[in-house]
């Protein structure tokens, strides 16, 4: 899911080199805090987060194929 | 620029060694001819190698395979891509087993999908070029459903005389409703609301 996160950001961006994924494992869930340069973040969060909103529910997609539940958060 | 440059027997050949190098096929490449082969005296002595300088193709519908490839994997999901490029369009199909969890629910993740390769495909790029992606034909399905539903409420508002309201809908969605029954006498459609909540709604002519 991390690597989803980081391929879907990477083709999103001006910077590719700049993004960086983390992610905070708990027992049943887990966050992914994504970071990208700061003039890419309106490329990464959208109009009125659309593009956000877009990637997160691409990835409870795979989430759900791992039984698990994501939070992606932009830093 | 992503390409390399090799050197072969023959232009072919070093075109061969280039695309294995890249994992990459001929028709994902533009080749550039840096130095035609000579032969040297008795085919063996001061000939030259062909010289050859493969890039990659950099057009939406290259980036779209690709990033959709990459977001398979990922997922750990096998399946096949197919593209066809018509004019403006890009349609896209993917076929393979268990791709229920990559439509969602009513499409929602494969609408927030293509919404993403449309963007990326398309940065940068001069001429913008709509992508339209669809997974084991659920688009085509989902449209007749549509029609059906359209056609169930439409004799609903008439027979109770009454506005019939639908859920919201996204504007393709709406205009596969509207389109339905745009030829009918005893019924008009109109949508309400803002985005993403808009909705269409069927009312009976009087």
């Amino acid at each position: 899911m991390k690597e989803l996160v980081e391929v879907l950001a990477k083709a999103l961006v001006d910077h590719p080199e700049m993004v960086t994924v983390d992610m905070i494992e708990k027992e049943k869930s887990c966050v992914i805090e994504l970071r990208v340069a700061p003039d890419d973040m309106g490329k990464v969060i959208g109009k009125q987060g659309r593009i956000a909103r877009a990637i997160r529910t691409v990835v409870k997609a795979a989430a759900t194929k791992e039984r698990k539940k994501v939070t992606v958060e932009i830093i | 620029m992503n390409y390399i440059e090799k050197t072969g027997r023959t232009v072919d050949e070093a075109v061969e060694s280039a695309l294995k190098e890249m994992n990459l096929t001929r028709d994902q490449v533009e080749v550039e001819v840096l130095e035609e082969p000579t032969k040297g005296l008795f085919g063996i002595l001061g000939g030259k190698p062909a010289r050859v300088r493969v890039m990659k193709k950099d057009s939406p519908s290259e980036r779209a395979r690709e990033l959709l490839e990459k977001v398979m994997q990922t997922m750990n999901l096998n399946v096949d891509i197919e593209v066809n490029e018509k004019n403006e369009k890009i349609l896209i199909n993917i076929n393979g087993p268990d791709l229920g969890i990559l439509i969602g629910r009513r499409g929602e993740t494969l609408d927030a999908l293509q919404y993403l390769v449309n963007l990326s495909s398309n940065k940068n790029m001069e001429k913008r070029k709509r992508i339209l992606i669809d997974i084991e034909g659920y688009r085509k399905r989902r449209e007749e459903t549509l029609k059906k539903l359209a056609y169930k409420l439409a004799d609903k508002a008439r027979q109770r005389g009454r506005n019939v309201v639908l859920e919201p809908m996204n504007s393709m969605e709406r205009r596969i409703i509207h389109t339905a029954l745009q030829d009918r006498e005893d019924i008009y459609t109109f949508s309400e609301g803002e985005e993403p909540y808009r909705k269409i709604i069927i009312a009976p002519k009087k």
